[in-house]
């Protein structure tokens, strides 16, 4: 029996379909499974860091903002003007191409640091998320009920134990569904991270069209992974937000 | 009823607005360029477009009679925009490789020259593939470079760029040991500059026939063979008639033809 005359293998059927007759080459994505992976791996990692230590940045910021703590506030409210006034992109490249132009910030200690793409990042996305997130708790503190204060002084609360007692814990919940949507910003913030040669999600996707010489495969399973990770994140906020908003629920008859 | 017509109406002028029709002679051949790799084209602050690219492309239309518009596109997407017809061809330093053969045809080569590294002088690094291992090199994405790296330097860690730009400023800060580019490009666009005074090549050219093709060539359509052949003849002719060595030593100082196809 002649070699060429065998049917071709189901497999290579699939293959040849993916190439050829597919709008879309799946095959060549789901070849470079890996990639993505490792791609979903940086972006989680960049968003839940940013996310965690620039949310812990601004509750104090928040505080003092809403309390009008004299002087830090203004300094607080110049710092969120300028990030929340920039695009995030911008600020990337101010901080990763630009801080390396000087001989000065090359020679400093700081250089072992702001010469890692993923250091520069997480420096960026951090502050970016600070300043939003400042504004939103702040926002959440100013709307709680003047009452709720006025029953803990009447309950003898030092200024600090109505703000760690009453206020805050009241204003995080509140401040919930807004924060969600920070999240949310962020995850489709973190793009701009590829710019700077970090292969998170879109990185892997940019990779795989520029090898290949694609349109649109890569972005389209960035797109999807995209997807999903915000259909996750929204549904475990909705739980979330069902357990902590229980008593802003009104009460069954 | 009406408002539905309308709708359709509108719709029918919008497509022969944006009309994908193939181009014919008459018609203005339309070029993509890159503008991010000097000295083949970078782009001047007010705008307009130069190099060595950008020269060749204007004789060429010249010499075949037609009409050209340049139109600029990130490298990233170069192939892809010429697939969805937002030019006809593709004078952008594009290396003749069997990778992308597959996706477009390409015209003889118009230029060949060698890869080489770079890096901060007195370095000491030494390219080869166990040299490399464990230093951080600097490509630009989706070019042969990366190809060969990937290839011939598993051990090394790349870091890809959109432009090569990108690629020598970060060489430039330190942020990579090396970087990884056609040997002209390196020394016009960067070693003779400012930037690159503290930077040399290092070690001799790299090659390897699978990732670096034959020379750089003008990409069509796959089919386009009219086109394809009208672009041939042009770069013959300009080769022929001293055009091409004029535009050539502008820019360089030896002639960046490479061997004649044939010698």
């Amino acid at each position: 029996m002649e070699p060429e005359e065998r049917a071709p293998s189901l497999l290579e059927a699939i293959k040849d379909f993916s190439e050829h007759s597919s709008p879309v080459d799946f095959v060549i994505i789901a070849q470079h499974w890996e990639m993505f992976l490792t791609g979903i791996g940086y972006t989680l990692l960049i968003v839940a860091v940013s996310l965690i230590v620039g949310g812990a940045l601004s509750l104090p910021l928040a505080v003092a903002r809403a309390y009008r703590t004299p002087i830090v506030n203004q300094i607080i409210f110049g710092y969120v003007y300028v990030f929340r006034g920039t695009p995030l992109l911008v600020q990337l490249y101010l901080v990763y191409y630009g801080l390396g132009q000087f001989e000065a910030v090359r020679d400093s200690i700081f250089w072992p640091v702001l010469k890692d793409p993923l250091w520069c990042t997480l420096l960026t996305f951090v502050l970016n998320t600070a300043a939003y997130t400042t504004e939103i708790f702040r926002g959440a503190i100013e709307a709680i009920p003047y009452g709720e204060v006025e029953a803990a002084k009447a309950c003898g609360m030092s200024s600090f134990q109505r703000t760690t007692r009453i206020v805050l814990p009241n204003a995080l919940r509140r401040a919930l569904p807004a924060y969600s949507n920070e999240i949310i910003f962020m995850l489709h913030g973190s793009v701009v991270a590829s710019t700077v040669t970090i292969v998170d999600i879109l990185g892997a996707g940019r990779i795989l069209n520029s090898k290949y010489y694609l349109a649109y495969e890569g972005f389209l399973a960035a797109a999807v992974l995209y997807m999903l990770l915000v259909l996750i994140i929204t549904r475990g906020f909705k739980v979330w937000e069902k357990h902590w908003h229980a008593h802003l629920r009104p009460r069954e008859v | 009823m009406k408002r539905f017509v309308t709708a359709l109406a509108a719709a029918a002028v919008l497509a022969v607005a944006t009309g994908i029709a193939p181009a014919s002679a008459g018609e203005k051949l339309r070029i993509g360029v890159e503008g991010a790799y000097p000295p083949f084209s970078w782009k001047e602050a007010d705008g307009t477009l130069m190099g060595f690219d950008i020269d060749i492309a204007m004789a060429l239309c010249d010499k075949m009679g037609r009409e050209c518009e340049l139109v600029e596109q990130d490298w990233d997407g170069i192939i892809p925009a010429l697939m969805a017809k937002k030019y006809d061809a593709i004078v952008a330093s594009m290396s003749i490789t069997e990778e992308r053969k597959k996706r477009v045809d390409f015209t003889n080569k118009y230029y060949h020259e060698p890869a080489k590294f770079v890096a901060a002088k007195g370095s000491g690094l030494d390219a080869s593939p166990d040299g490399m291992a464990g230093k951080s090199v600097g490509v630009q994405r989706g070019t042969i470079h990366q190809c060969y790296m990937e290839k011939v330097f598993p051990d090394t860690e790349l870091r890809l760029y959109g432009t090569q730009e990108e690629v020598f400023l970060d060489l430039a800060s330190g942020r990579i040991d090396a970087q990884i580019a056609s040997s002209l490009q390196a020394e016009e666009g960067f070693l003779n500059t400012d930037a690159g005074k503290d930077f040399e090549f290092v070690g001799g050219d790299q090659f390897l026939l699978e990732c670096h093709g034959e020379g750089a060539g003008i990409a069509v359509r796959k089919g386009e063979d009219e086109l394809r052949e009208s672009f041939n003849a042009a770069i013959k002719e300009i080769r022929d008639d001293g055009t091409y060595k004029a535009i050539n030593d502008k820019y360089f100082e030896t002639d960046i033809y490479g061997a004649e196809p044939g010698a």
